[in-house]
């Protein structure tokens, strides 16, 4: 079995996250770049089940080339080949366009399971695994916070507001799933070391047969960005016996109790 | 063949489980209106339309295209998306609406990647100008404000929950029966649907005026009652940072910040909450914020309006025998 993860490059939430003002972007100097920490949650799953089957862990991602570093730690954690699609034509791409480039990547890199996670901490968009699903002509079960995966056959669970459903299809699928699965492994020393070794693709977009600038497809584009002030600190007291009532008087005088 | 408004929004209207509106409907709606001409679409299971379609007629869907099926409680996202290609190919609307859940959100995926439409995820507002559909957008956890548009087509958008204040005036029930095309798109089947039981009396998170939090500060999960019975006092809802998520004080479903829920409530208290830049994220945009924590550093203080140093086990109970004085 072939088991795709999805991962992604994003800037460290620990951290202060910027947008430049002039290009809308990412501003990737600002802060740490660091592996999207769901993405590898979505590898622990996968290697999770290579440990006990047969089964062969790829990571892929669509992020400028400079980012290969971080892509390799899926390596290190005991991925056995990576896959990058690298291009200045992507820089800004929108939700269309990742999707139509990651969904020709994993076409020409064979699967059966996808996994991504649920939502990335920096665009928090969540739809892309069903995007994917439909490129690829193939299930969606997304957000799970359990699963199961069989020879020929993916299932969970997935708990929202107003219950929980079990979700199951035959394979090849497209699955996303929740923080609510176990933490990712740490890559050890070994493991760094046979990263070293490991198979690295690199891919532009017409490796994949995505043209970035085909203006006939609809795309989302920025049009406005604004940095929101900072909010500032209001009144601090320490409480010196009478902290409670202190707070009660503020919500009455502001009508919010 | 109906004619529909030529500034038609066409609002997809997620019916729950249990065949019931779901909560999100009268927002994206209100938001529908301030933009262009509600229709709706509803998939409902066999003879559930016409209950449905009225109460999206009373929260202001001008028309209201139903599609009874039992498909959409068998199979995963595939019928709702192809009754949405359907009824986007009917009413050629400026832009579609969609709930940014789970399922909102794959079926917009869906339907954007099925038809090459421009899509807007997680938008808080919408406005037009004359070139179309601007949603607008808060990201980097309230940090930035980005607008967004189409080059050209319907452009598709998920709403955040709660978001949109603006409600649409109710019109007279107008139904219209659509037959979806079929996709044949492969789907995964829903299994089975457990509903939540358990009734809680106190507000949801999402979408909740008033919220308070609790964090590590509390202790334990026995502790975590004091946050508890303060929200019963506010009647607010309950949230909590994910290091009392991951102590197991309280379920995952409460967690407030970057990987939980977004609020943005008149009120947010924080008790016992550091304030981590991840759970920032999540209720920085609250229009009051409220601290109390026993760390004078500690980094909730710098966006709290009203931040009190010192114990939450005296200042907490203090503050409710405060509150109910009050209300006597």
């Amino acid at each position: 079995m072939k088991i795709i993860v999805l991962v992604k490059e994003v800037p460290d939430t620990y951290g202060e996250r910027k947008l430049d003002l002039e290009t809308g972007l990412a501003d990737r100097a600002a802060s740490e770049p660091v592996l999207d920490e769901i993405g590898e949650r979505a590898l622990e799953v996968a290697l999770s089940h290579a440990d006990k089957n047969e089964a062969e862990v790829v990571v892929m991602s669509m992020a400028p080339e400079r980012a290969a570093t971080t892509i390799r730690k899926g390596l290190a954690m005991g991925a056995a080949s990576a896959v990058q699609i690298a291009d200045m034509g992507l820089a800004g791409a929108d939700l269309g366009l990742t999707a139509r480039t990651l969904a020709a990547g994993i076409r020409k890199t064979g699967f059966d399971l996808v996994i991504a996670g649920n939502l990335s901490t920096d665009g928090s968009g969540g739809v892309l695994p069903a995007m994917l699903a439909e490129l690829l002509e193939v299930p969606n079960l997304t957000a799970l916070s359990t699963v199961e995966i069989a020879a020929d056959s993916v299932s969970g669970t997935r708990t929202t507001d107003d219950g929980t459903m079990s979700l199951s299809a035959p394979l090849p699928a497209v699955i996303s799933i929740t923080e609510a699965l176990p933490d990712a492994r740490f890559p050890n020393f070994k493991g760094i070391m046979a990263a070293k070794k490991k198979p690295f693709e690199t891919l532009t977009t017409s490796d994949v047969g995505v043209d970035p600038q085909d203006l006939s497809v609809a795309a989302s584009i920025m049009t406005a960005i604004t940095e929101k002030p900072p909010r500032s600190a209001g009144v601090k007291i320490t409480d010196e016996g009478d902290g409670g009532t202190k707070i009660a008087e503020f919500l009455i005088e502001n009508r919010l109790a | 063949m109906t004619d529909y408004a030529a500034d038609s929004i066409l609002v997809l209207l997620e019916v729950t489980p249990t065949g019931a509106l779901a909560k999100s409907a009268a927002g994206l709606l209100g938001a529908a209106s301030l933009v262009g001409t509600p229709a709706a679409l509803v998939v409902t299971g066999a003879g559930q339309a016409q209950a449905i379609a009225e109460q999206a007629a009373a929260a202001g869907a001008e028309r209201v295209l139903t599609v009874e099926t039992d498909a959409a409680s068998a199979q995963l996202t595939v019928p709702l998306a192809d009754a949405l290609a359907t009824a986007v190919a009917a009413v050629s609307p400026d832009a579609v609406l969609i709930s940014n859940s789970i399922e909102g959100r794959d079926v917009a995926g869906r339907f954007a990647a099925r038809t090459g439409a421009a899509l807007a995820v997680d938008a808080v507002g919408l406005s037009r100008d004359e070139e179309g559909i601007i949603a607008h957008h808060s990201v980097y956890g309230g940090a930035y404000n980005v607008d967004s548009a189409a080059t050209f087509g319907t452009l598709v958008v998920t709403v955040r929950q709660g978001a949109v204040d603006a409600r649409a005036e109710a019109r007279p029930v107008v139904v219209e029966t659509l037959e979806p095309q079929a996709s044949g798109r492969a789907a995964a089947s829903i299994d089975s649907f457990e509903a939540v039981t358990a009734t809680s009396t106190r507000p949801e998170l999402r979408g909740a005026t008033k919220v308070v939090s609790g964090g590590r500060g509390l202790g334990s999960a026995e502790n975590f009652a004091l946050v508890e019975q303060l929200a019963d006092t506010l009647g607010a809802a309950i949230g909590a940072s994910r290091a009392a998520v991951d102590a197991g004080y309280i379920p995952q479903s409460h967690q407030v910040g970057q990987t939980g829920v977004s609020v943005s409530p008149q009120l947010y208290v924080a008790l016992g909450i550091s304030g981590a830049i991840q759970h920032k994220a999540g209720m920085q945009t609250a229009k009051t914020i409220v601290a109390v924590n026993k760390d004078p550093d500690a980094p909730i203080f710098e966006v709290a309006d009203f931040g009190v140093v010192g114990d939450v086990f005296t200042i907490v109970p203090q503050l409710i025998r405060a509150l109910d004085e009050r209300k006597k």
